[in-house]
């Protein structure tokens, strides 16, 4: 009997605790900012929400690292406490994203373009530097490449990176990369690959005819185990690096940055990814990182305006401010101060992009 | 007779050297897999060990602080949220480097203390503002790069520029240990933080009690209802191709990936119910989910495994069909259903992938304190360690598993305990 009763009060607190705080909840506001989105703006916006937490009296951001498009997705289904107030981005808001936001009746977004990130090919510091340019890249590690006419493209035949370009010393192509879920990926592609695609003219006179065979050729990266997909985690990457000196490896710049004394960035077109190099554009692999505000939000939830202040402060995003610590690569001063005014005037950005 | 007898006698001694042969070669595999089996553990807890024991040490800096009035209330009463509290850390800085005026040179200095150390000032006075004015010798937190540097993770011989320490932070550093103001604590704030960015200051209470309340949500469900169905399955139920299609049906269902019970929870506890994201409540009804069928699976074993011989014995002395369960059948296989049940703890305990689906790979701050705040889980909280950039994150990642791991033996030890308690032998 005694067991028959226990049972019962189990189940029956249980279900209380679960009614019970549905309806707290339901009722009850968001006394915490909720930020959502990319992986590669992760490290900035949580420092950022740390530092915002513990110096003022609002409780600490809730930073929710689930990509750049399952962020945005998050963002746009409404307005209200059970939607973020922020995505991240590593890149700029689609218009599709933007018609499905309003279409659930977020209307003014306020954009915030936080910096830039670099994209590296590193190496083991034991290695001789290779000096590559996306043409190499893209020759290297595209599924399949043009052949002797033009119009005619054959199955990557390359196996060292002397067959690619004679001027290059006769090691085996071996490059470790993130899987095509990642925003870096995307970025690498668009921005090395198809930059040194664009090279070889017809497949540049491709992408005006047929955009849709240009993206398929300069985008597809060979998978006969030349480049191999070393999963989302970035410090991994690194360690097979080490281990092996003739690989290189694919990873965003706040990596190159922490582990400086392990690995070096081979420069690409002639430019060492640098912190100067990529803040003045001239390191060729580089993008913008963005986050996304929901101007309805703002003074709803508390410390939304503060949080915006703190991450367009200049001792966070500036020159010298602890993101660049991180590897952010701070915008150049004028943006910088132009983006903080419109922040601080709230000013959204227009309905139709582009 | 004896003639046939002989016979088989040699055919037996003739085959007997290859039986003995085969047997030894069996034996010699199963001890191969054995040690094979033991040789991995061995590689992977001294791997962990050795990479995460110095985790719980942690260098600290010894100051001299004057809790100066000028800083701490400059209106007369203390301001426990404008005012400057790096700068009693920076003035106590530059008390020991009266020869750092340069500014660059100064913020280099500033930052071999953890950003920590500041928020330790306002914690300290708003404890007890009596100590304003006063001077106190007190124990901060290093940065991580500089206990990188003290425990020998960065190499302090190669060129300056590929090293995140600079020439001038390593004299300071050497000066600060031959002063003897470089101390190594027990890293208290591994076991008393939530997550952080800095190294120095991330912890794992968070995650733990993240965890925690998760594993009281799932236990206080799945536990219960996984006995009574069980009961109902393998006392009552009568058996037909609906009771056999139900349990076709959970045997399967504790094979299904766990990521889908992540989606399901998605789908009905946080799209449909509206319960919150990230909260331990929903990863608690996730794993019960999880759970559930392992607890079904092993609770109708011990149930099956009582001997029939007690149900017809009670039976026969005119017990009802339901006193027969809770009076014998049910004291009898409680040892064994306790232990399913907490076997599918320790399982809930490791998971990541359906948490990933709520909301609960986040970063988080504050410790939870009830079951709808925002969470994470242990699990969770060394992915998002092993993803991190900072260098001193490994060894904490390493520590977070050495954590896990202590707990999940703590739980599999109260298995056995339990067993042993409640277990009787007929």
């Amino acid at each position: 009997m005694t067991k028959r009763s226990t049972a019962a009060l189990l189940l029956a607190s249980a279900a209380s605790i679960a009614l019970m705080n549905t309806s707290a909840f339901a009722q009850a506001g968001r006394d915490y900012i909720y930020i959502v989105g990319s992986s590669t703006v992760y490290p900035f916006a949580t420092v950022v929400a740390e530092r915002f937490g513990r110096g003022s009296q609002f409780k600490t951001p809730k930073v929710e690292s689930t990509g750049s498009g399952g962020g945005l997705k998050l963002f746009c289904d409404g307005v209200g406490v059970d939607y973020p107030d922020v995505a991240n981005s590593s890149r700029a808001i689609k218009q599709s994203e933007m018609d499905r936001c309003s279409a659930n009746g977020v209307h003014e977004i306020i954009e915030v373009k936080i910096g830039y990130d670099g994209i590296v090919v590193a190496a083991a510091m034991s290695s001789a530097t290779m000096s590559l340019s996306r043409k190499d890249l893209f020759l290297a590690l595209a599924k399949q490449v043009p052949g002797a006419s033009s119009g005619q493209l054959v199955a990557n035949p390359y196996k060292t990176w002397k067959d690619v370009n004679p001027t290059l010393p006769a090691r085996a192509i071996e490059v470790l990369g993130p899987p095509p879920t990642s925003g870096t990926r995307d970025a690498f592609a668009e921005l090395a690959l198809e930059a040194g695609c664009q090279e070889i003219d017809w497949i540049a006179a491709l992408k005006s005819s047929d955009s849709e065979r240009f993206l398929t050729i300069c985008h597809t990266v060979r998978e006969d185990g030349v480049f191999v997909e070393a999963g989302e985690n970035d410090n991994l990457i690194v360690q097979k690096l080490e281990a092996n000196p003739s690989a290189l490896g694919i990873f965003g710049f706040s990596f190159l940055d922490q582990n400086a004394d392990k690995v070096k960035g081979e420069p690409i077109d002639g430019i060492a990814p640098s912190f100067d190099a990529i803040a003045d554009g001239s390191y060729p692999v580089s993008r913008p990182l963005y986050f996304y505000v929901k101007k309805a939000h703002v003074d709803v939830i508390p410390g939304l305006r503060g949080y915006l202040r703190e991450f367009t402060s200049d001792r966070a995003w500036g020159e010298f401010g602890y993101l660049s610590d991180r590897g952010l690569i701070p915008l150049p001063d004028e943006e910088r101060s132009q983006v903080a005014a419109a922040v601080a005037d709230l000013s959204p950005m227009s309905a139709a992009k582009n | 007779m004896t003639r046939s007898k002989n016979v088989s006698r040699q055919k037996v001694e003739a085959g007997l050297k290859q039986r003995r042969r085969r047997e030894r070669w069996f034996q010699m595999l199963g001890l191969l897999a054995t040690t094979i089996g033991v040789v991995f553990l061995l590689v992977f807890f001294s791997t962990l060990i050795s990479k995460g024991s110095s985790a719980f040490m942690q260098t600290h800096i010894m100051l001299d602080v004057e809790y100066s009035a000028e800083i701490i209330s400059p209106d007369g009463k203390p301001d426990t949220v404008y005012a400057d509290y790096d700068a009693i850390i920076r003035n106590a800085l530059m008390e020991i480097f009266p020869e750092v005026t340069d500014r660059r040179e100064r913020r280099d200095l500033q930052r071999m203390v953890s950003i920590g150390a500041g928020y330790q000032m306002r914690a300290v006075i708003e404890r007890d503002p009596s100590l304003i004015g006063t001077r106190q010798s007190i124990v901060v937190p290093a940065a991580a790069n500089v206990d990188m540097v003290v425990k020998g993770n960065i190499d302090r011989d190669i060129d300056e520029n590929l090293r995140p320490v600079s020439d001038r932070q390593l004299a300071w550093i050497d000066r600060l240990d031959a002063e003897g103001k470089l101390v190594t604590q027990f890293n208290t704030a591994l076991f008393t933080n939530g997550d952080s960015r800095e190294p120095e200051l991330a912890g794992i209470r968070g995650a733990l009690m993240g965890s925690l309340y998760m594993l009281v949500v799932t236990i206080v469900l799945a536990f219960p209802v996984g006995a009574a169905a069980a009961v109902y399955l393998e006392e009552f139920a009568p058996r037909n191709r609906w009771s056999d299609l139900i349990e076709v049906n959970i045997n399967n269902l504790a094979a299904v990936p766990s990521i889908v019970f992540g989606l399901l929870a998605l789908a009905v506890f946080i799209n449909w119910m509206s319960l919150p994201r990230s909260a331990p409540l929903v990863g608690g009804l996730a794993l019960s989910l999880l759970t559930l069928p392992v607890i079904i699976i092993a609770s109708r074993a011990a149930i099956k495994s009582v001997p029939p011989s007690i149900r017809e014995a009670a039976l026969g002395v005119g017990a009802s069909k339901m006193q027969v369960v809770f009076h014998h059948v049910l004291p009898l296989a409680l040892p064994g259903m306790l232990t399913g049940a907490i076997i599918g703890m320790s399982r809930a305990l490791g998971e990541s992938a359906p948490l990933l689906m709520i909301g609960m790979v986040a970063f988080i701050v504050d410790v939870p304190a009830g079951f709808t705040d925002p969470a994470t889980a242990l699990p969770v909280q060394i992915y998002l360690w092993a993803d991190s950039p900072e260098r001193a994150f490994a060894e904490r990642t390493s520590a977070a598993i050495i954590v896990l791991l202590g707990f999940l033996l703590l739980m599999n030890l109260t298995a056995v305990i339990l067993r042993k308690r409640v277990e009787r032998k007929w």
